[in-house]
């Protein structure tokens, strides 16, 4: 049964694995065939700064990863604004370009809306 | 001899980048590096604090793989002086000692 299932990514990139984690499980997710949502709120909106060079620490570029979701039909892709505000990212930094920007009653209205929720 | 005070953790999502900067002598040194490099953007939390320390001596590093990485290069505060692995490890040895904030 197809369920709709949010993941909320909360953390920056590389210093832990919290935010790979999340892009895993976004990723298996979506080959069983399930309505994911993904939610990039705090520290998270980091991981989708444009020019990430995860070989300098010998991980795998986050941004690559985030830029192929879509091709893995994961389009609802969701940016918490006063997230990006507060951090001063603005659209130009942002590595995918067909994002959702959720305001904090927008983004509680997509919490209300799922049937599961998973927090990395 | 000084010390070596390093911060690896965001100061978006912890506060030991505040307690750093409250220890911290005009004659020892601050490297970010890790999650700690977001600290070295112009609008993060402490940032006008920081400046006051280096105003009053205090240098200020981050590592510039950690930077690069996280693709912060065009991003940082130009008083932050970027240093490598090596440069790292002579920092060490030129210090007394080093305080890791994690």
């Amino acid at each position: 049964m197809r369920k709709k299932i949010l993941l909320v990514s909360r953390h920056a990139p590389y210093g832990t694995t919290t935010a790979r984690e999340a892009l895993d499980s976004a990723l298996a997710a979506a080959v069983y065939d399930q309505d994911i949502s993904l939610l990039f709120i705090d520290d998270g909106v980091f991981q989708l700064l444009k020019s990430q060079s995860g070989r300098e620490i010998a991980q795998k570029s986050l941004d690559a990863i985030i830029s192929a979701l879509p091709y893995y039909d994961i389009e609802n892709i969701y940016i918490h604004t006063e997230s990006l505000a507060q951090r001063h990212i603005v659209a130009e930094d942002i590595v995918v370009a067909n994002v959702i920007l959720l305001d904090n009653t927008a983004a509680a209205k997509l919490f209300e809306q799922q049937d599961h929720i998973l927090s990395f | 001899m000084s010390i070596l005070h390093t911060v690896n953790k965001s100061p978006f999502t912890n506060n030991v980048l505040k307690t750093c900067l409250e220890m911290c002598s005009e004659s020892d040194s601050i490297l970010f590096l890790e999650d700690g490099v977001y600290g070295t953007m112009p609008n993060a939390p402490l940032n006008d604090l920081l400046l006051a320390h280096v105003n009053r001596g205090t240098n200020v590093f981050a590592l510039s793989n950690d930077v690069q990485a996280r693709g912060l290069s065009q991003k940082i505060s130009d008083f932050i002086q970027l240093v490598d692995y090596e440069g790292f490890v002579k920092l060490a040895t030129h210090h007394r000692c080093i305080q890791s904030w994690y």
